[in-house]
């Protein structure tokens, strides 16, 4: 069904951006701010009719489309500017646009002294047209725009205080690490138009291609899968193109809570979902994504143990939940996948703007080593921060435990049991790190110092009212998706609403049925896992003062080490790839290629022509005589052909 | 009438004009040995237009009069000016206006 309001989701934080990015600077920090949220809340408000407006519709019919108007005409081949609208684009939308509204309002108070401040508003919207483009486009041209679009405005707002150096290489260490991505994401694209061309089929549309994709052969799907997967690494962060998301944390504390923890870098799972078309045809491409996902997972946390800056823990705790969804889809659970990328949006966003909260509390300081009993002095950050770390960490009730559950319980049913194992041990890590990182900054004895402690104070409203809302959906928004055993066990049988809602838009995956003795058991393990992890960090950072880790530290310094510094993946890449590269530039193309090939070709012709002309000039003696009998000669050679020829 | 002997008469004047503007170093010789070659085409003008029974040569005689006595104007007003500046009319010491 047409919806025409669709693209309007799409322009109104486009139109928000042109305002304020021309005017901002003569609107004052009152418009500029009501510009920025109102075009934001509208798209929201769109969304949330076109959703309603979805779900009177019959079950298999849910989608709405909106052809803005024709981008590309080639040939037989014509790409449209289309919006489309099914049940998993609506979940995307509302996520981006609701996550990233509160984000908004946040960010009214936390960059209020600002200098930048238009700048930045104009950015975030620009960021939110590009990321609700990608999750509406309805072929995967106009999706890659979005995807671009996303990752611009990823550079700009990590280097939005240019001035700081680490905050400029940080965004352009972001931007190089997702061109590389992108560079596969662009080879796959181009693989499967070409591919699609040669069996006749000249429609990039996601439902074309969905009804098409069976007439390639598994090998090409399979090459395809695993290129546009290498494109999801980067932009979402996965081995071994994680390095820069840690990094990003340069940015501005709300700019990490939305784009690099509650949307953009989840686009990578997105497109593997909206992809489940092609990915099932390609089983060993999915099992690259779940191998590569358990593997990220479990490997960001053990990193995100060590780590004292408060910022880095939750973006290495990002990655590791981003593993997470990975392993969800790639097991074929394609919803438990979009059902933790949704919960992990309010949590995350929750846990980064809580932060923020905490270093607006603190004058910046991000170091957890100098909080330490916060939990009496801002009571409401506390609280909220309480409520995303048990979702997080899977405790039952809240929302990251239902989504980790389902995800944990298709590995497991789907025979992946490694994918499985290594999901199972995160879950531990997790209620490490973050009741760690919860210990350290509200519980115990503080280490601030006496200047910063003189200062603290609770944030405003307008901040801590979004921390408030996405606390109450971080405790509540599971619901959505209560597996079935607990729901029966409530007598609630429709209890997996999320499921049933995205099931139109995912292939039927074949059942994985588990006695139910095995599924309660794998529950009960999980959530055992979760509290053993929440009260080891509580029983060593508060009640043995972290006694325990730093003799723990002692006793392997190696392993300590390799941890802290982060399995000095950043200095491998350095001496493997930048230093050559730069060896290379230096060298070759900068020394050789520019100096003599370049240079010397410019200022070889300047030479030769330089050359000649002292040579020719001797020609020119002055003496007239000279000229006239050489004119003579001239005349007479003429002559002489004509007449004899 | 002996046509061959005017054309001859042509062509020797001609080929000593040509000479004189080659060789000799006053300029004043040397524009001399100039109108020496343009009255060598005149008179071939004037005896191929009889022979030819045209009246085509006589029209181009008289034009070339025309521009010689221009030319010979111009001519020696420069000689004139190049005498009062430098002090003197040979042509070879003129070699310094190149490059």
């Amino acid at each position: 069904m047409e919806l025409n309001v669709l693209r309007y989701i799409v322009l109104s934080p486009l139109i928000g951006f042109l305002i304020n990015g021309i005017g901002g600077k003569r609107l004052g920090h009152r418009a500029v701010g009501l510009v920025a949220n109102a075009t934001v809340l509208i798209s929201f408000l769109i969304g949330v009719y076109a959703f309603t407006v979805l779900l009177s519709m019959p079950v298999n019919e849910r989608l709405l489309t909106d052809t803005v108007y024709t981008w590309i005409s080639a040939g037989a081949l014509t790409i449209d500017v289309k919006l489309m609208m099914d049940p998993l684009s609506v979940v995307m939308a509302l996520v981006v646009s609701g996550v990233g509204f509160l984000i908004h309002v946040y960010s009214l108070g936390y960059m209020h002294e600002d200098r930048g401040y238009a700048r930045y508003f104009s950015f975030l919207n620009l960021f939110m047209f590009s990321m609700l483009l990608l999750v509406l486009s309805s072929n995967i041209v106009l999706m890659f725009v979005g995807w671009e679009g996303v990752g611009l405005c990823s550079y700009l707002l990590i280097g939005f205080w240019y001035e700081k150096d680490s905050a400029a290489n940080a965004g352009k260490k972001a931007f190089i690490t997702n061109r590389i991505g992108d560079y596969g994401f662009l080879l796959g694209l181009f693989l499967l138009a070409s591919s699609l061309a040669s069996k006749g089929v000249l429609s990039l549309d996601f439902t074309a291609m969905a009804g098409h994709v069976a007439l390639l052969s598994p090998a090409v799907l399979t090459v395809i899968g695993v290129l546009l997967f290498v494109g999801a690494t980067g932009k979402s962060a996965q081995l071994p193109l994680y390095v820069w998301l840690p990094d990003a944390m340069e940015g501005p504390t709300p700019v990490s809570a939305l784009i690099h923890a509650a949307t953009m870098v989840t686009a990578g799972v997105y497109m593997i979902a909206r992809m489940n078309f092609l990915y099932v045809l390609a089983p060993t491409a999915l099992e690259v994504v779940a191998v590569v996902g358990a593997l990220t997972a479990l490997y960001a946390a053990t990193i995100g143990l060590v780590q004292n800056d408060i910022k880095r823990v939750l973006a290495y705790s990002t990655i590791s939940q981003l593993g997470y969804m990975f392993m969800g889809v790639g097991v074929g659970a394609f919803s438990a996948g979009i059902f933790h990328l949704m919960t992990h949006a309010f949590f995350k966003a929750l846990l980064f703007l809580a932060a923020g909260s905490v270093m607006h509390a603190l004058s910046g300081e991000q170091d957890m080593r100098k909080m330490g009993g916060l939990r009496t002095k801002i009571p409401v950050t506390y609280a909220v921060f309480l409520a995303a770390a048990l979702a997080i960490a899977g405790i039952p009730g809240l929302s990251g435990f239902f989504s980790k559950d389902s995800i944990l319980a298709a590995a497991y049913g789907s025979g992946h049991t490694v994918v499985w194992l290594l999901g199972f041990i995160t879950a531990l890590l997790t209620g490490l790190y973050i009741f760690r990182l919860m210990s350290m900054t509200f519980y115990g004895e503080s280490r601030i110092d006496e200047h910063t402690a003189h200062h603290i104070h609770e944030s405003p409203k307008v901040m801590t009212v979004p921390l408030i809302i996405l606390a109450a959906l971080s405790i509540i928004g599971g619901y959505v998706g209560v597996p079935r055993l607990l729901g029966n066990i409530f007598g609630w049988h429709d209890s997996d609403m999320f499921v049933h809602f995205l099931a139109p838009v995912f292939p039927v995956v074949p059942a994985h049925k588990m006695p139910v003795a095995v599924e309660t058991w794998l529950m009960i393990g999980s959530i055992a896992m979760a509290v053993l992890g929440v009260f080891a960090a509580l029983y060593v950072y508060v009640t043995k003062r972290m006694q325990p880790a730093k003799s723990a530290a002692q006793a392997v310094p190696g392993l300590y080490r390799l941890l802290l510094n982060k399995y000095y993946v950043d200095e491998l890449y350095n001496a493997v790839i930048i230093r050559p590269l730069m060896a290379l530039s230096r060298s070759f193309l900068w020394k050789f290629f520019d100096v003599w090939i370049v240079d010397g070709t410019v200022n070889g012709s300047a030479y030769v022509t330089e050359w000649a002309s002292a040579r020719l000039r001797k020609i020119q003696t002055g003496d007239f005589q000279v000229y006239v009998t050489i004119f003579l000669i001239g005349v007479f050679s003429v002559l002489a052909y004509f007449v004899l020829r | 009438m002996n046509y061959q002997l005017l054309f001859v008469l042509s062509f020797v004047l001609f080929v000593v004009g040509m000479i004189g503007v080659a060789m000799r170093r006053n300029v004043i010789i040397v524009l001399v040995s100039l109108e020496l070659m343009l009255n060598a085409v005149n008179i071939l003008f004037v005896s191929a237009s009889k022979y030819l029974h045209t009246l085509d040569g006589q029209v181009f005689v008289i034009m070339v009069i025309t521009i010689a006595a221009a030319e010979a104007a111009i001519a020696l007003a420069l000689v004139v000016r190049l005498f009062r500046t430098m002090g003197m009319v040979k042509i070879d010491d003129l070699k310094r206006l190149k490059w």
